[in-house]
């Protein structure tokens, strides 16, 4: 759905933060062109903070990475943050996160720094209204495709929407939401090269514990720790899947995540299950990681079991 | 043929060990049927050298479904060469202003410049893959006389529709960006255009041949050499 362009109603960016991006579930079917996904890190964060607005999950929304955004309201709407834990405020009161509150025309919201996670979720009733390329928002600043043109949002940009009511509040029970750790356990279906590496290097991989680096983005997160060797330098470029985890020659594993590129020639042992590349994408450098192999099939019903338990948590009236 | 888990939602099956016409043959085919076949099981579908990545959607199929609508394509693929590539030709300015390194590819080569020229666009090149990039084209194979290895430090910006060679492939890139390899010269076509249609003047199986153009040309067919 393409949105008319010349809205007038909205949220005026005042200070965009480090990096906030207008994300919606992400640009599919377009590999073909050479164009990634897009779409939020933490789905699971993403669709909460839609669903606390009333929204469909795959509305668009704003990626907010580490804090630091100021929106002021010149409507009058709900919205929810989720994610990443911070300080929220508005007109400089705090705020719960994971819930709705009702915003006035004038209101000043503010998300401070993140003290636990770093991707937050900032949705409105509706959705932002902003036109689609390529049929998705999401954008890929990599492309600079997406979202207003194609880069995070900057001073003074303007973001449109419908005016909704005050009433119609939600809450996520605290027992449901997430915790950001310093620590994960993260699953990993193997697969593509697998048989280039030997029992061994699968083993220290799967065996090891590993940290998180600074050298990580929307593209991928290179993690610290072990070498990791197969038998292989390069590969005939193929299709990269989405957790895809790739070895370069210093045996150093990079999870590849939502923008990263559609084809490359480095060999991978597998693929870790998107249930936990959404917990990876929440952690800063220096948090320790375990990996721990599963089949396809166990991802297939990890899913299931996620959907069927988000399908029964209702959110509660406030 | 062989086919491998590569994520939750994603199988790889590999046609060949090589990027050779043969099998890009079958990547092709397999890709146009595998799409019919899977229909809105498929998220999207990744044709590469030798392989062709399938996303599915888990929540309508599993993996037990895309291995049987993957045999059934399989076969059914017919040995022939499919003639379902078109054949599109791009103009070329060839040049020592619009390929910076094409004189170093030409005494490396020991070739002159004009043969480095010549033996570049007689070839008819396959479309083997689309990716690194928005609409950048992996196009193969390159003459062995001037195919030439990855400059040892990637420039930091390439300008858009630089035509270069690495190895035995050649590529025209798209839009400014990082890149590795030997410039020979500008395509004035846009090789991505979010606004046109199609995006792309090529995909994947077609075939492509370079016409070399004046200088003048270039110009007027909208090409600059700035940077910008």
């Amino acid at each position: 759905m393409t949105h008319n362009n010349a809205q007038t109603q909205g949220f005026r960016v005042r200070q965009p933060g480090l990096m906030t991006l207008i994300q919606d579930a992400g640009r599919f079917g377009k590999h073909g062109i050479g164009l990634t996904c897009g779409g939020p890190l933490d789905a699971e964060a993403f669709s909460w903070a839609n669903r606390l607005c009333d929204n469909s999950t795959d509305v668009t929304a704003l990626e907010v990475s580490f804090g630091g955004l100021i929106l002021e309201a010149q409507i009058n709407t709900r919205i929810a943050v989720t994610g990443a834990e911070l300080p929220l405020s508005i007109n400089g009161q705090a705020k719960e996160q994971w819930r709705s509150h009702a915003i006035n025309a004038g209101d000043v919201i503010e998300l401070g720094y993140a003290t636990a996670g770093c991707r937050a979720y900032l949705a409105v009733a509706g959705g932002f209204h902003i036109e689609h390329s390529f049929g998705s928002a999401a954008t890929v600043t990599r492309e600079s495709i997406g979202g207003l043109n194609g880069g995070k949002l900057a001073p003074n940009d303007f973001l449109p929407c419908t005016a909704a009511s005050a009433n119609g509040c939600l809450v996520l029970p605290e027992q449901h939401r997430p915790t950001y750790d310093k620590r994960a356990h993260l699953r990993v279906i193997p697969g593509y090269q697998k048989h280039a590496f030997s029992d061994l290097q699968m083993a220290r991989f799967f065996s090891s514990e590993y940290q998180t680096t600074d050298r990580s983005d929307r593209m991928g997160y290179r993690v610290s720790g072990p070498e990791i060797k197969p038998s292989l330098d390069g590969i005939l470029s193929e299709g990269i899947c989405h957790g895809a985890i790739q070895v370069p020659a210093d045996g150093q594993p990079i999870i590849l995540l939502n923008d990263r590129q559609t084809i490359g020639g480095y060999p991978k042992l597998g693929s870790m299950l998107s249930l936990d590349t959404a917990k990876l994408a929440q952690m800063t450098p220096g948090a320790t990681l375990t990996f721990e192999a599963i089949t396809i099939d166990d991802a297939h019903n990890l899913h299931l079991l996620t959907q069927r338990r988000n399908a029964v948590i209702e959110p509660l009236a406030c | 043929m062989r086919i491998e888990v590569a994520g939750e939602n994603a199988l790889i099956l590999y046609l060949g060990e090589h990027g050779e016409p043969g099998v890009a043959n079958r990547v092709e085919q397999a890709s146009r049927l595998l799409k019919q076949e899977l229909g809105e099981k498929l998220i999207d579908l990744v044709p590469s050298y030798a392989s062709v990545l399938l996303i599915f959607d888990m929540f309508r199929c599993d993996h037990l479904d895309v291995r049987r609508g993957i045999r059934k394509v399989m076969a059914n693929l017919s040995d022939e060469s499919s003639e379902q590539g078109r054949i599109v030709t791009l103009p070329v300015y060839y040049g020592t202003d619009s390929g910076e390194d094409l004189e170093q590819l030409a005494r490396n080569a020991k070739l002159t410049i004009d043969e480095v020229i010549q033996i570049h666009q007689a070839g008819e090149y396959r479309v083997y893959a689309i990716g690194f990039a928005p609409g950048f084209a992996y196009l193969g194979d390159v003459d062995e006389r001037i195919a030439a290895p990855r400059l040892s430090t990637p420039r930091q910006r390439v300008p858009r529709g630089a035509v270069a060679i690495a190895d035995r492939q050649t590529a025209i890139y798209p839009a400014v960006s990082p890149g590795g390899w030997n410039l020979i010269g500008r395509c004035p076509q846009r090789m991505f255009d979010p606004d046109a249609q199609p995006t792309m003047p090529v995909e994947v199986g077609d075939r492509v041949r370079f016409e070399a153009i004046s200088r003048n040309d270039f110009f007027e067919l909208g090409g600059s050499l700035d940077d910008a």
